[in-house]
């Protein structure tokens, strides 16, 4: 058996970052932080998502940069979430009250810098990262 | 704020006068998915113009482009609507991506930089739509999160929404698999390079302007 070549997964740097960390922030505030530690070549875990109008602006502000600072391409993301597809119509009521009074915290987002993650592939089970 | 209340107060006077003048249906989608071939062979068909130029290099679209007063007549309904055929988006550019496809560094730096502004132009332009037609890569993966957010986003600002799953003609082309990824949402599938299955999307868009 051959040997592994690790050595380009030396130094990778993930931040898994609470729900509660982003939580009473702005959206502003929300896509700055997640910017700045993309930017510092960190792939973040959010325990949590977006809402749709932030994963926009995540995605705007990160097309301004690329225009704007050398070597940065862009970002990969992806959001992993319950599959509530066959669920009774109880589970899927108690899912969407504990959704809205503690946040959507049963979801996990993903988000890396596109120099680091090649890409990445998912289905609604799974998410595969594929490192560049 | 302001775009947003101007769209809202708009929509009201709308609905009150029952007036469906001056639709604005926006195209949609991730880069090379077909959106400018298909508002194309709409425009084409009914104007007699195509609204823009396509390529296989991506982001071929870098600006929002228009045709006004498209009007499509369809077993005897008539929709009169503006076609916003919109850059497709990405979250990541590099302007290597584009020398593969022959273009030279210069040619391939700048087309980047048109792109993220384009991308952000399409964003923008969100908020004014009043349906969007998604169109989306039958042969690719739908759970892309690209394809998520744009939908995403049109569901929270309450815009109808019509999934097109284009290129059927492909051989990997999956309808159902992007039927089961949008299970919420009309699909209708169509390959707007052989204009096959027109008559179920031009049936799908008149459903789709019923709902604005």
């Amino acid at each position: 058996m051959g040997k592994i070549d690790n050595s380009k997964i030396k130094g990778l740097r993930i931040h898994v970052m609470p729900y509660s960390e982003v939580k009473d922030m702005g959206i502003s505030e929300r896509v700055r932080k997640i910017l700045s530690l993309i930017l510092g070549n960190k792939i973040v875990i959010l325990h949590g998502r977006l809402r749709p109008e932030e994963e926009a602006r995540l995605i705007e502000d990160t097309m301004a940069m690329v225009d704007h600072i050398k070597n940065f391409k862009g970002i990969e993301l992806a959001v992993i979430e319950p599959d509530m597809r066959g669920e009774s119509m109880f589970m899927k009521m108690k899912y969407g009250i504990a959704k809205s009074l503690v946040g959507d915290s049963s979801a996990l987002t993903v988000i890396g810098p596109a120099s680091i993650i090649k890409e990445i592939k998912k289905d609604p089970r799974k998410i595969e990262l594929l490192l560049s | 704020m302001i775009r947003i209340i101007r769209n809202f107060s708009r929509r009201i006077i709308a609905s009150l006068f029952n007036r469906k003048e001056n639709i604005k249906i926006g195209f949609y989608g991730p880069p090379n998915s077909g959106k400018t071939t298909l508002a194309n062979l709409i425009c084409r068909d009914w104007t007699g113009q195509e609204i823009g130029t396509t390529s296989n290099v991506p982001h071929e679209t870098r600006e929002v482009q228009f045709k006004e007063k498209v009007e499509i007549t369809h077993k005897g309904k008539v929709l009169t609507f503006k076609i916003v055929d919109t850059p497709g988006i990405a979250t990541k550019i590099d302007y290597e991506d584009f020398l593969r496809f022959g273009l030279k560094k210069n040619e391939a730096k700048k087309r980047a930089k048109e792109a993220t502004q384009g991308i952000i132009e399409s964003i923008k332009w969100l908020n004014d739509m009043d349906a969007v037609v998604v169109v989306l890569d039958s042969a690719e993966n739908p759970y892309s999160q690209v394809n998520i957010t744009i939908i995403g986003n049109l569901v929270a600002r309450k815009i109808p929404v019509l999934v097109v799953a284009n290129k059927i003609d492909l051989k990997k082309s999956n309808i159902k698999r992007l039927q089961a990824a949008f299970p919420e949402y009309e699909v209708v599938g169509i390959s707007a390079r052989d204009s096959s299955n027109m008559d179920e999307f031009y049936e799908s868009l008149f459903r789709l302007a019923k709902k604005i």
